[in-house]
Parts: C-alpha cells; structure tokens; sequence
C-alpha cells in the first residue's frame, strides 16, 4: 500500500473516532441538558406567599414573624376579590333566570380557579385535601392558573380539526358585582402572591404533602439510599469471597467453568426476572419480611449486581503481581493470610471501584423492586422499619408520578426534580468511585 | 579440599532428587550437598532446572499445579517433603530472595515487620527492634531510618531488592535462598547485593541461582552445575571454575553456550 494511501486512511479512522465521540456528547447534553435544567427548578424557583405558608405550616420552616406581616399584605390585597365574590353570591339570587344561567357555569370555574390560585379562603371551612389548603405555590403555575380564571377555554371545530381558543370571562360579567376582580387579578396579581426567587433545598430531604403537590422527596431518597446500602452491605462481602474462591482456590475444571458461565449468565438476566424471582424466593418461601420491605428489595439488588461485584472483584484481584503472593508465601504465611494481608489490600482500588458502580446500578434499578420493595405512596422510611416495610424510592416514583399521578400536569418541577436528584446521586456514586480508586492507588504507589 | 569438605556441616542434602512438571523431568536425580553457613551458587544455562531446584528447597514449587517431586530432599536431616512438615515452619527457617524485588504494596516498616507480626512478635518496642536490626544487616538502615512510614514502592530496585532481603532476615532464619537476586539490577546495585552476601556468610546458609558466572566465582564458597536438569558437576568454587572435570562445565564457563 501506497504511503499517501495509508495516511489518508489513517486519518480516516481518526475522524471517525472524533465524529463517533462528538456524537456520544451531543446524545448526552441533549438527555441531561433538559433534566438538570428543569431539575433544577424543582429547587431554585420563583416561589409565591403560598410556598412560605405551606413551609412554614407543614414543616415549621422560616421566620414567622416575618410570614405574618407578609401575609396580611396579602390579605389586605386579596380582600377585594373575596369581597367582589361574597357581593356576587348575594346578588346572583336577584338576577333574571335567563342571565342567571348564563352566568352560573362560569362563575362555577371562577370559584374554583380562584381556591387553586389563592387557597381556600379565609373564614372558609377547610377543605378535606391539603392541595385545596394552598395557592399556587411556584410564579409560573401562578401565571398559568390566572389564565383559567380569566379566559373560558372553548373549541373551535369550524376547521375541522379542533382548535382551543381562550375567550375572555371579562365581558360576560360586564355589570354585575363580579366584574372588578378581573382587572386585579391581571394587573396585580404579584401583591396577591407577592412572588420571590426562592431557594428550597429541603426538597432533597422533605417529606412529600399530598401526593407530592407539596414538600419534597425526601422518602424517596432515603428509601433509595437504603436500599442501595442494603444491596452492597449483602452483595460486596458475598462477591468479594466468590472471587477470592474463583481466582484463588478454584482449580481450573468442569465444576470451575459450570460456575463461571453461571455467574455470567445471571449478569445476563433482565432485571424484571430479578423482581419476580425475589418476591417468589424472597417473600413468599422464604418469607423474610411479611410482605414487600427494604430487606427484600437490598436482598433481590443484591442479587442483581452480585455478578458485577464478583467480576471485578475477580480482575482486580488477578491484577495483583503473583510476586507479592510469593513474597508473603515465602515469608511463612498461610494463604488465608496472604489474601488477607497481601492481595486484598493491593486489589482495593478495584474493588472498591466496581463497588460503587454497581451501587450506582442499584440505586437507579426499578424492576427488581416493584415487587419486593417499592410503594406509590409511603411515608419517609425510619431505621427500625428496614426489616419490614417496604418504602417509597426514587426509580419506581419517578415512574408513578409520571405516569399513574392523578395530576401529572400540575407536579411538572418534581418529575424533573426527581430525574435530576437520581442521575446526580448516581453521578456523586460514580465520582466517588473514580476519587476512591485514585486515592487508594496513590496510597498504593507511595 | 577433602577436609573442608568434611568439616563442613551439610545443612540441605539432595539424594537422587528430582522434580516433575506433569511428566517433564525438570530435575533429575541430583545427589547435592549444600554446607551449613555458607555460600553455594547454582549456576548453569536457562531452563537447566536450577531455579526449579531451588525453589523445592522451601517448597515455593506447590504453587505450581502438577508439580511434583520425588528422592529425598533433607533439610537438618529431615525430608522437606515429609507429610509432617509445615509449609509455614519450613519457609520461616528458609527465607527467599526473588529475581525482581517484589516489596509489598505497604510501608517500608509494615514489610520489615510482615514477617514477624505472622510469627506473633506482638510488642510494639519488639518489632521496632526486630526491623531496625534487619534493615542495619541489609545495610539499607541509613538510607530509609527517616522514612519508614513511606511506601516501600517508592525505593529504587536497589534498595528495595534490600528491603526483601532486610524482610527474609527479619523472620529470623537459619538459611536464604537467593534467585538470581541481582538479575533485575545495576552494576552498582549488583555490588551491594554481593557485598551483602558476603557480610552475611557465615550467619546464613546461602543457596544463589546466578546467569552471571563471574558473581559465582566472587561470591560463592561452592558452586554447582546445572544442565538439563542434570547436575553435572558440583565442586569448590576455585575448583570448578579453573579445573572443571566435566566438558560441559568447561564449554559453559568458557561461554562456549549458554
């Protein structure tokens, strides 16, 4: 081959190299861009009067001397809707029939877009669901929600397709007691919700307020956490003794070969089967827990990532020069011991690394706990329940409140929140890893 | 030369010994006699089974699947290969020296005292002394007294094939196997090493596997010959280097192979 051919051949790989890489970069901003982003707002947000009441009721946060003056503000400022409404009630019974219908649907949807706007009203009877309790908490669902009371949304199928158009409610209630709201909630709507760049880093670790209208996803990271802790605390001790049994005391053999493809094949299998397998193994004949709970699930991941554990427990410990096994050998040392003190000590950074991969994996996985350790709704998991409660976590919720929440539209931030929280816990796990392994090296090398 | 021989108190003593590698005869039926407290070099082409032989002497071969031996290997009078002898007890009495220095990843005071930590000196004050008088007999005490505490991996190949020999001492036992210690070396550090080597004869049985016949000649009371797996000659060093009685020794020493 011609030299020039070889060259430009050359560099022909090089670009594709460079393409295939740009390429991976671009896929990964344009998946991670969006859920840090959006993430991000579930706790960097504008919030609104309504946020702080709800913090300050529910979780006793912030100063509420402060919340008192603020609040009657907004009082002050809110009393002339509910006056408007209370005239319009009264005047509604003396109105003709036929403008009395006319009205009456809409006034309905004003009545209740103003207790999603402002919360129930003061004086009111509570309503029974703590969302009826709160306004809009965040600026820009505000802004959204004011739109529901001003404009009527109707479809236009004059074109065949539907089309929405928003029709103002303003000129219907033209005359009556009613009409003056209209005006303050489009002009001064920010003296009704005084909105303020809020900073909430509590959603990390709140407990969620129904059904994650309010709060955070603080049950969710715990169960998480636990449940990843658990599956290390079963898997690293049970796949760091396979892997000393597979590189140091397995002779080479049928039976040998036999495990091995076992190990390899359980790595194979979809994680779904992993679930299923622990709620029938786990739960039901074993019963290690009377129904799903945090043991069965760390128990079912265990099993999960135990074939990564041991595979690179098993490089990392093959990668151990065989002169430092002679040096302690010759020195007079047991093999039990020589593992002990000599093998398993150089063979840490990679062990510890594919550790924290696999804790990585374990955090993130939803189908091996559907079945034995996941529920919808639960409360924030305490220490002495482990053993027997199941528990909220990140994976399987993010599912549920994005798919099977009753109102999946309103609790937008926390989906991503959610996503956002969970890919980065996997990133820190994963970093941490990589430090790890660098420090233990280094230690290492001297 | 008859009378030395006879004073000479035999501390390894092979009787038609031979090692297999699965069905590969790698020694064969040597007869040896390896003095007590002095140096004996093993020398002979690659391959020839000197290493092999070597490492039978503390057992170091059982790592090795389908390695097997057969004739008698006495150590003090007693069968290395007997089925009441502990590997641990064997290898504690017969320190070894490898071909790369081969320090554990751990402090240069954790390796000093690997040995005798195993063996159960517990005090700290104990160790302490063990370590310092092992390091001083490697001759490496006054290079690394300041830096104990640091990784043994940051040593030059000198000094850490030192630090093994310092560590071997530091058990305490009565003879040293030394393969080819100074074939990872330079000149500089070669010369230490023999000069150690020297220092320490006459406390230390020595058995040395060595390519480089000069370093025999120099260092070594006795040598033997090696080929094939046959010992072909096993003499007093002044001996068999200037009147080798057998052809093969003298086309080997003459570098006529190998």
């Amino acid at each position: 081959m011609r030299i020039t051919t070889r060259k430009l051949l050359d560099r022909a790989f090089t670009l594709c190299a460079y393409f295939a890489v740009a390429l991976m970069t671009l896929f990964l901003l344009f998946v991670l861009l969006p859920i840090f982003g959006k993430g991000a707002g579930a706790y960097l947000f504008t919030g609104t009067v309504e946020h702080r009441r709800m913090l300050l009721d529910q979780f006793n946060r912030g100063d509420a001397e402060q919340f008192s003056a603020e609040w009657a503000d907004v009082q002050q400022a809110r009393r002339p809707i509910y006056a408007a409404v209370a005239a319009f009630e009264k005047e509604l019974p003396g109105l003709p029939a036929a403008r009395r219908k006319e009205l009456k649907a809409s006034y309905k949807e004003i009545r209740v877009g103003l207790g999603v706007l402002l919360g129930s009203e003061p004086g009111k009877p509570l309503p029974a669901l703590t969302r009826g309790l709160y306004g809009q908490t965040r600026w820009d669902r505000a802004q959204e929600k004011v739109s529901n009371i001003l404009y009527e949304e109707t479809w236009d199928y004059s074109g065949g397709a539907g089309k929405r158009v928003l029709v103002p409610r303003q000129p219907l209630f033209e005359g009556t007691a009613l009409a003056p709201i209209f005006p303050l909630l489009q002009n001064n709507l920010r003296d009704l919700l005084h909105p303020r760049f809020t900073f909430y880093p509590g959603f990390l670790i709140d407990k969620s307020i129904d059904a994650h209208f309010f709060g955070g996803i603080g049950a969710e990271v715990m169960g998480t956490l636990y449940l990843a802790l658990g599956a290390m605390l079963i898997a690293v001790p049970l796949g760091i003794i396979a892997a000393i049994y597979f590189q140091e005391y397995a002779t080479e053999g049928a039976v040998l070969s036999f495990l091995r493809s076992c190990v390899n094949t359980l790595a194979g299998v979809p994680s779904v089967v992993f679930g299923l397998f622990g709620l029938a193994f786990f739960i039901n004949t074993l019963h290690v827990s009377p129904g799903k709970s945090v043991l069965a699930g760390a128990l079912t991941l265990a099993l999960l990532v135990l074939p990564t554990v041991i595979r690179s427990s098993e490089e990392a410990i093959a990668a151990v020069p065989r002169a430092y096994k002679e040096g302690a050998l010759a020195l007079g040392a047991g093999q039990w011991h020589t593992i002990l003190t000599v093998i398993l000590p150089a063979a840490l950074p990679g062990i510890l690394t594919g550790t924290v991969i696999s804790m990585g994996r374990a955090a993130g996985e939803t189908a091996p706990i559907i079945f034995t350790a996941a529920v919808s709704v639960g409360r924030m998991i305490q220490p002495s329940e482990l053993l027997t409660q199941p528990t909220p976590t990140l994976s399987w919720n993010l599912y549920n409140i994005c798919t099977e929440h009753q109102a999946v539209e309103e609790i937008r931030h926390v989906q991503y929140g959610m996503a956002a929280t969970l890919v980065v816990i996997v990133l820190v796990l994963n970093l941490t890893a990589i430090l790890l392994r660098a420090r233990v090296a280094r230690n290492l090398k001297g | 030369m008859e009378e030395k021989k006879q004073t000479a108190e035999v501390h390894v003593e092979a009787k038609a010994f031979s090692v297999f590698y699965g069905t590969r005869e790698a020694v064969r039926r040597v007869d040896l006699a390896i003095p007590s407290c002095q140096v004996t070099a093993i020398i002979g082409p690659s391959g020839c089974g000197k290493s092999t032989f070597l490492r039978a002497i503390n057992r170091m071969n059982d790592l090795i699947p389908g390695c097997r031996a057969a004739g008698q290997l006495l150590f003090d009078g007693q069968d290395i290969y007997g089925s009441d002898v502990d590997t641990a007890v064997l290898r504690r009495r017969i320190g070894m020296v490898f071909q790369k220095p081969n320090p554990f990843p751990k402090t240069i005071y954790d390796n000093v005292a690997y040995g005798p930590r195993l063996h159960g000196s517990a005090s700290k004050a104990e160790l302490d002394e063990i370590v310092e008088e092992s390091l001083k007999g490697a001759a490496l005490w006054d290079e690394v007294k300041d830096r104990l505490d640091k990784n043994a991996l940051g040593l030059s190949g000198g000094q850490a094939q030192r630090l093994c020999l310092a560590r071997a001492l530091a058990v305490k036992p009565e003879m040293l196997l030394m393969d080819e210690p100074t074939s990872a070396l330079d000149p500089k550090a070669t010369a230490r090493i023999e000069e150690l080597i020297v220092q320490l004869r006459g406390r230390y049985t020595i058995a040395i596997v060595t390519h480089n016949m000069q370093q025999a000649a120099r260092i070594s009371d006795k040598t033997a010959f090696f080929y094939e797996g046959d010992l072909v000659e096993f003499d007093v060093t002044q001996n068999l280097f200037t009147r080798p009685r057998e052809k093969r020794t003298e086309d080997y020493i003459t570098g006529r192979f190998g």
